[in-house]
């Protein structure tokens, strides 16, 4: 089968630092992928590579079985592959409602019409309601996105980044900066939304990770050390040497 | 979390939105046919065109600074060349005897005004920031000095004349009389505000406002940013190219100046003054520009020192303009402060007013004893008459600012302490600011 993802000999360097090194990866259509890794190891700058954000300096990265790399995010978005930020990065002077509006319409097939109005697109407002439903800011769609509180931003983050309905979600660290009770509830939002697509997650919270994912690969110093299921990735002597604390693999 | 979902509500009230567009753009149609029957005298139907063909420019220059957040220094380029483009239509229609009658003419200078910002806007819009305003400010130059080159088309320093009245008659029409020229302006200000305010409700519309918050994310949605940008420049050239043939009709002339840089930082100053976020803002702002040009330098020689000075404190003070500052009140409005708000507007008014007194004394004494020396020393500015040469003079402006200065200083304070106050309770009930 075609695998959703597959990122083959990828290398970036930013001016003479090689950031990410002979980077393979293969991800299933419909798997649930964690990468985790300490700080500064690449997983955004991968992310980044993934989504057109940057273009590799050598290798490729295919989506569904197609070169993407090379192209502009909004191509690979319209070929079926969503990303959030790891810093919030929303519309910020528009309301919740146009937030989640704009992340539709390209989707929903409306181009740069100038001859429409929005409110008479019923599709789009009937997906806009469901995914502002489904992340929980239904009541605060009025409200400017700038002014949201914290934990809200990240939801928009996250509704943004679904809304187009794109087959491939990837998610860079969804959950940073919240307590406890917000995350248990960000993530369950993410199981529910991205269920039957493929979803690429970094996530620093080794009891989430391991609850959540099909595979997970481990990344340090901009190489990929293991990948393979939880409990492969538990019991790999090198993983354990290189990154996981030993009180969170027995956890 | 989950009371709060099932009792918002489901969809928009569309129906009452839309009664409410139809009722104010009734209203808005109602208001510009009666206002010949109001205002009679041609003078100020010559006023209206004015003010109606900076209303179209200021427009369609809020569709880039405002909505898409590109900030033009040569938006009257295409003004211009909708001018020109309508001026050269003038003299052709009845050279030829071509059957287009006045009212179609604008089409001309928007149809001009769009073919060259789909010329220049591909390369320009490519990048936002700084470098698109570079550029623009990089045509504008270009378009004067060809403008000054190419005598036949532009007519030099002295520009191209028409007459409009040599053209079909339109059911009896001539346009010669000051009104038929104000019912065709009025219409062509209806018709073009109300496709630039339809034009903010599209999908295109919206876009826009996405690429002016964050060009990055909306890649990420599918968006080409550049396309984005390019497409709302063309609109902006197109009733930019409207406005001035519509200048290009009342005045039966266009200059070389109609696309100069004294253009294009007018429209900047009306569309900023007036307040870019919302859609009325720059209508606002250009009836204020144009009725404060008109009737400030008959009040004083140095008008536009004036004007720099507001431009600063409106910047510095109320960036949101006169459409934003008013707007921003809505808040004090909903928690019931407004009314000690302004009340200490009104009392910081009093030495506010004593300043700025004292400052236009001082400034119309320095400019009789610079600019008029040899003349009669009583002057006479804004209506007050007084002795330019008396020490009098120096020593009541003088007093005039600094009392104005320090106890406006304090008055001041009670305006922030009001609005702080009605802040925190806006807070607490969850109120957006
Ligand atoms: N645009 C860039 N230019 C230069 N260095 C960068 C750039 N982006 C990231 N880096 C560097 O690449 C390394 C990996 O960063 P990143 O991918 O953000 O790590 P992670 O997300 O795993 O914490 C860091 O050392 C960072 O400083
Ligand atoms: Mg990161």
């Amino acid at each position: 089968m075609i695998p959703a993802i597959e990122v083959r000999a990828v290398n970036k360097s930013f001016g003479n630092v090689e950031i990410i090194r002979n980077l393979n990866l293969r991800i299933e259509k419909g798997e649930r992928h964690a990468v985790i890794g300490p700080n500064g190891a690449g997983k955004s700058t991968t992310f980044n590579l993934i989504s057109g954000y940057l273009a590799p300096t050598s290798g490729d990265v295919l989506l569904n079985g197609q070169v993407v790399s090379g192209l502009p995010p909004f191509e690979i978005n319209r070929r079926g592959l969503s990303r959030s930020f790891q810093l919030t990065n929303v519309f910020a002077r528009m309301t919740v409602w146009d937030n989640v509006r704009c992340a539709v319409l390209w989707a929903s097939g409306q181009r740069y019409a100038f001859w429409k109005s929005m409110d008479d697109l019923q599709d789009v407002n009937e997906r806009t309601i469901r995914i502002l439903e489904d992340i929980h800011l239904a009541a605060r769609r009025d409200v400017i996105a700038g002014l949201l509180p914290y934990a809200e931003q990240r939801a928009l983050e996250i509704g943004i980044t679904v809304a187009g309905g794109s087959d491939v979600i990837i998610l860079d660290e969804p959950t940073a900066g919240m307590s406890r009770a917000e995350t248990d509830r960000a993530m369950a939002l993410i199981k529910r939304l991205t269920e039957e697509r493929t979803l690429v997650i970094v996530e620093h919270d080794m009891n989430v990770v391991f609850g959540l994912a099909d595979r997970i690969s481990v990344l340090v110093y901009g190489e990929i050390i293991a990948s393979g299921t939880p409990a492969e990735i538990r019991n790999d002597p090198r993983v354990k040497e290189a990154y996981l604390g030993q009180e969170a693999v027995d956890a | 979390m989950t009371e709060l979902v099932s009792s918002a509500p489901m969809s928009r009230a569309v129906p009452g939105a839309r009664l409410r567009f139809y009722a104010a753009w009734g209203m808005v149609a109602v208001l510009l046919a009666a206002f010949p029957s109001i205002f009679t005298s041609a003078s100020s139907l010559t006023t209206f065109s004015l003010v109606g063909t900076a209303i179209i420019f200021a427009l369609s220059y809020n569709i880039l600074l405002g909505q898409t957040g590109l900030l033009s220094f040569g938006h009257a380029v295409y003004y211009g060349i909708g001018a020109f483009f309508a001026v050269h239509t003038m003299n052709l229609i009845p050279q030829y005897g071509l059957p287009v009658p006045l009212p179609l003419v604008p089409l001309i200078g928007g149809v001009a005004g769009l073919l060259l910002a789909i010329l220049t806007g591909w390369i320009s819009t490519r990048r936002a920031g700084t470098v698109f305003s570079m550029i623009s400010l990089g045509v504008a130059e270009l378009a004067v000095a060809l403008a000054l080159i190419l005598t036949d088309f532009f007519g030099g320093e002295d520009g191209i004349s028409t007459n409009r009245t040599k053209l079909p008659a339109w059911f009896g029409w001539h346009f010669g009389p000051q009104v038929q020229v104000y019912y065709l302006v009025a219409f062509w200000v209806f018709v073009s505000a109300l496709a630039m305010y339809a034009l903010t409700r599209t999908p295109l519309g919206k876009i826009c406002n996405a690429v002016r918050d964050n060009p990055e994310r909306v890649q990420f949605v599918g968006y080409d940013p550049h396309i984005v940008r390019y497409l709302a420049f063309c609109f902006a050239g197109l009733f930019a190219g409207i406005a001035g043939a519509l200048a290009a009709i009342s005045f039966e002339s266009a200059n070389f100046t109609d696309l100069g840089w004294v253009k294009s930082g007018a429209v900047i100053f009306s569309t900023y003054i007036g307040g870019t976020s919302i859609f009325a803002g720059p209508i606002v702002g250009a009836i204020f520009f144009v009725y404060l040009s008109l009737s400030l330098s008959d009040y004083t020689s140095v008008w536009q020192l004036y004007f720099g000075l507001l431009f600063i404190l409106v910047v510095r003070y109320a960036p949101g303009g006169i459409g934003g500052t008013l707007l921003m009140h809505r808040m004090p409005f909903r928690v019931g402060g407004l009314g000690r708000i302004l009340r200490t507007y009104a009392i910081a008014a009093v030495p506010t007013l004593m300043l700025v007194g004292g400052f236009v004394l001082a400034v119309e004494t320095i400019v009789h004893h610079t600019v008029n020396a040899n003349e009669d020393p009583r002057i006479k500015a804004f209506g007050v008459s007084f002795d330019a040469s008396s020490p009098m003079t120096w020593i009541v402006a003088g007093l005039l600012m600094l009392i104005g200065y320090f106890v406006g200083r304090l008055t001041w304070r009670g305006v922030t302490r009001a609005w702080d106050d009605a802040r925190t309770i806006a807070s607490e009930r969850g109120i957006p600011s």
